[in-house]
């Protein structure tokens, strides 16, 4: 029995076409992007190429984005290149207590480093509030970073007022967009800078983006070479970078039908659950994501349920996973308010361009019976 | 291999992979037996703390990383599970606490029975498994006069493990499988030479899994500072008439019959520490012949099964010979007063005292001090 798949926030299938794009660059067309050659030309050639590919689905200049390993990169990249090429004008930055672990992990580097940081509350249903925000704001604050949805639960922070906030009093706007990518419209006039990963976007892993707002300058993460304008250095991941754009290129194109079919999937499936058993739709207040189910199931623990569900062919996830694959219970649950055991029996579905009817009614013949056998 | 609990139909069996060469067979033949096999192992404590060692005991993350590649192999699913605060409560807790007492615990038969056994079998029902089987090389055999289960030990003398096992729930023996039990080590090693298992040559693991190169004066130490206690252990080394004659950093550091490291030269005749008195913080030391004890006293005692007869086998450390002995109920119902047919050394309190009659397990208890006859 082939196993179904509901786990499109950890990461998505690639479309065939985009490890077909990718195949030649694995083979034959190996050259070097910065050689002057035959070799090197028809490499630059696809660079130029998957780079127009990318920004054209994200309907910016090709010239305000920077490739790099992907998300988690690109959010250090954000932060410790905002903060060298800043640090002059203060050392305050404010984020939230729901963001990626590479948002958290780097903020807690750099408090190590002497920078002050915020890190907001957010309410029952995941949403900061942006009277904090505001009242977070110092004439040392330098940039503001905030997710625009967050990997667990799908909720969407309130972006477009977040932006004129950090323009109305000069301070750079980062967004961690790299949920939202494919999965809701992006107006990239919002951000000052925004972190992307093509695996959550039917692309390959090992590849992503920085955007970076025309004029804006960031001091590099990585040195050496000139690739990327000298914004980041060592050879381009040529084929990471192809898939990246065959995504975006089919994105460009399905995403609206995409998202109007997973929403209704997605409706079907928290229907499904609140009819039939004693659930809690986790930030069902809140704007969220077209494809995140992230529901709580009292009394019956994350693991074992997710473990019964892997043996019936039903693949999803829970929190974060510690190093040896292990659960913990989810920060951005515990920051929502739910104690250690309700974060431990919370589950999240999440859905994509892949996602079936047939998925969702085998998902409904095997829930009932696990949940059962463990309440 | 014991399959007659397997023989009916196909079952479901959960195996706890340590990521060894034993659990590793257990799984692969059970496999074999065309069963559904799911490996599970025990993430016990926080890897991370633990990066600057060279350490690969059981259950550490390289061997949870061989566990996976096994089940790999076997093309079974397999799941690490987080024990950390049971291991922290049940293990880490009580190995300093008895140490702190001036007992020698055995964390290994408390993970054994407190750890594995209880939380893996709770683990193995949450996954509708009809079974949870390990690499312990130890029978579990139906005795179709008693009407129940019974532990034997291994057709491996060499390795039976039937003495970790003691602290069993009975009830829970009907759920448990040991495929090994049939089988010797070389057995087991061609088998998993065979399935190409990559620890097939493996050597055996003998620390302590939790403590980085077998230093437990310095875990017990840096335990005590990061819960920011501060014991001052240190005190008088004394004869046998109380009389000091040295002094010591700790009392914890020191266990019944040891000999080396005392730092007191006796021209006489070789000082053995006796006794670890906990709250005059005295090590008394003495000759040899004073460590031979007539019987000791066990507590906490559980049963496997009841034994036909007061007359018993005994066995206070895991790689020892048996002690006859006979039994008698002291105080509460899992007291007992154990006497020794002849006079034997090296009863530390804190140590397990296992019972056998012929190859069954009858069970066994926790030694809390050993007795001269008057």
């Amino acid at each position: 029995m082939k196993p179904i798949y509901f786990d499109y926030n950890a990461t998505t299938p690639p479309y065939p076409e985009v490890g077909e794009a990718m195949l030649p660059f694995l083979s034959t067309a190996y050259g070097n992007p910065s050689s002057i050659h035959a070799f090197g030309r028809q490499a630059k050639e696809a660079l130029m190429v998957a780079k127009e590919k990318v920004s054209g689905f994200f309907g910016v200049d090709s010239d305000t984005l920077v490739f790099t390993s992907g998300g988690t990169e690109s959010n250090n990249f954000a932060l410790k290149g905002a903060l060298e090429f800043l640090k002059s004008k203060g050392n305050h930055i404010v984020t939230s207590k729901v963001e990626h672990v590479s948002i958290l992990d780097c903020c807690k580097y750099l408090e190590s480093k002497g920078v002050q940081v915020t890190y907001l509350d957010v309410n029952e249903a995941g949403l900061i509030s942006l009277e904090e925000l505001e009242k977070a704001l110092t004439p040392q604050t330098i940039f503001i970073s905030i997710q625009t949805a967050n990997n667990e639960t799908g909720v969407i922070q309130p972006i477009v007022e977040i932006s004129a906030l950090a323009r109305a009093r000069g301070i750079l706007f980062h967004s961690d967009i790299v949920q939202a990518v494919g999965k809701m419209e992006l107006d990239f006039n919002l951000f000052d800078m925004a972190s992307i990963s093509t695996h959550k976007m039917y692309g390959p892993k090992g590849v992503g983006g920085l955007y970076l707002k025309k004029g804006l300058k960031l001091e590099a993460l990585i040195h050496g070479g000139n690739q990327e304008r000298k914004r980041r250095g060592g050879t381009e991941n040529l084929a990471g970078m192809v898939g990246f754009g065959k995504a975006c290129e089919i994105l460009k194109e399905k995403m609206k039908e995409e998202i109007v079919q997973i929403q209704k999937h997605k409706e079907r499936l928290e229907s499904f659950c609140k009819e039939n058993f004693e659930v809690h739709i986790n930030g069902e207040g809140a704007p969220r994501l077209c494809n995140t189910v992230n529901v709580t199931f009292p009394k019956i623990q994350s693991e074992a349920l997710l473990l019964n569900l892997d043996l019936e062919g039903i693949c999803a996830s829970s929190g974060a996973a510690c190093s040896s694959g292990s659960l913990e219970p989810s920060h951005v649950l515990m920051a929502m308010g739910y104690d250690e055991a309700l974060a431990l029996s919370s589950i999240r579905f999440s859905l994509g361009a892949q996602t079936s009817s047939e998925d969702l009614n085998r998902l409904f013949e095997v829930l009932p019976f696990v949940v059962q056998r463990l309440s | 291999m014991e399959t007659g609990k397997l023989k009916t139909r196909k079952k479901r069996v959960v195996v706890a992979l340590s990521g060894g060469v034993d659990s590793s067979v257990a799984a692969a033949l059970l496999k074999e037996e065309g069963h559904e096999v799911i490996g599970i192992s025990m993430q016990l404590y926080d890897q991370s703390k633990l990066e600057d060692t060279r350490f690969d005991s059981c259950c550490s993350l390289k061997e949870v990383d061989v566990a996976r590649r096994v089940a790999q192999i076997l093309e079974i699913p397999y799941y690490v599970l987080n024990f950390e605060d049971v291991f922290q409560d049940k293990v880490v807790n009580y190995f300093v606490d008895e140490y702190l007492k001036g007992r020698t615990p055995n964390p290994c038969v408390r993970c054994n029975t407190d750890v594995k056994f209880h939380h893996l079998i709770r683990k193995a029902r949450e996954l509708n498994a009809d079974y949870l089987a390990t690499g312990h090389y130890v029978r579990n055999l139906y005795n179709e006069t008693l009407g129940e289960y019974e532990l034997l030990k291994a057709k491996d003398r060499q390795k039976d493990q039937s003495y970790f096992l003691f602290g069993t729930d009975p009830k829970e023996l009907p759920f448990l499988l040991f495929p090994l039990g049939d089988l010797t080590k070389p057995e087991v090693r061609a088998i998993a030479q065979k399935y190409n298992l990559p620890n097939a040559h493996k050597a055996e693991s003998m620390e302590i899994c939790f403590i980085p190169s077998n230093n437990y004066k310095a875990f017990i130490q840096e335990h005590l500072e990061e819960k920011g206690e501060n014991l001052d252990t240190g005190g008088e080394i004394i004869s046998e008439d109380g009389s000091s004659i040295g002094k010591h950093e700790g009392y914890h550091h020191y266990t019944i019959g040891q000999r080396k490291g005392l730092g007191i030269s006796n021209p006489a005749h070789p000082l053995y520490v006796l006794d670890v008195n906990q709250s005059s913080k005295t090590v008394t030391v003495g000759s040899e012949d004073k460590l031979y004890m007539d019987g000791l006293i066990v507590q906490n005692v559980n049963w496997l099964r009841q034994p036909s007869s007061p007359n018993i086998h005994l066995k206070i450390r895991h790689s020892q010979t048996e002690i006859e002995a006979s039994l008698e109920q002291a105080g509460d119902s899992q007291t007992f007063k154990v006497y020794f047919h002849k006079p034997h050394k090296s009863v530390c309190p804190g140590q397990a005292a296992v019972f056998y009659e012929d190859e069954t397990l009858l069970g066994g208890g926790w030694i809390d001090r050993g007795f001269h006859k008057k």
